[in-house]
């Protein structure tokens, strides 16, 4: 469901949802609570990714794993060099450990942060899970 | 595929709680 809100148009919605940049981008669930949140501009597929990583966020957030897991799959297939592919490597394997409840699947999340984004923030927060 | 965009908050989220649709709400500052 698309929403445009203008600054000259429409500034009472920029109080509303508390947007302080533009542009902004929110996504929100059906019931109208932001889920995500893009600020500033962003080359195309990056912004695509961004906005692919709202999606499965609204996925997650409503408990819905495997609808998650596959949104998240598919940022890291159609954008693995991106700087989104890391949150999205983190969260497709929490998704699957919510699927799963095997603390296995998060056990391997240490080695294939280590491969594939071994600087990103991913790869800090999963050293916990290393065995 | 033309974007349909939606001008009134109040009806987008009422036509996404009754759809079950995610809001994606763009806020631009840019010349029309």
């Amino acid at each position: 469901m698309p929403l445009a809100a203008h600054i000259k148009e429409h500034p009472v919605y920029f109080h509303r949802f508390d947007a302080v940049w533009t542009p902004t981008v929110l996504i929100l669930d059906p019931e109208g609570v932001e889920r995500f949140r893009i600020e500033g501009y962003l080359p195309r597929d990056e912004f695509r990714a961004q906005l692919e990583l709202g999606l499965a966020r609204v996925a997650f957030m409503g408990k819905r794993w495997d609808e998650a897991e596959r949104r998240y799959a598919e940022v890291l297939e159609k954008y693995p060099d991106s700087k989104s592919a890391p949150e999205a490597l983190y969260w497709k394997g929490v998704s699957r450990y919510k699927i799963t409840n095997d603390h296995n699947v998060l056990g391997e999340l240490p080695g294939q942060f280590q491969e594939k984004y071994p600087d990103s923030i991913g790869a800090l927060k999963t050293i916990a899970w290393q065995h | 595929m033309k974007v349909q965009w939606r001008k009134d908050a109040d009806a987008a989220l009422a036509e996404a709680k009754s759809s079950k649709k995610p809001v994606l709400v763009d806020f631009s500052a840019a010349p029309a």
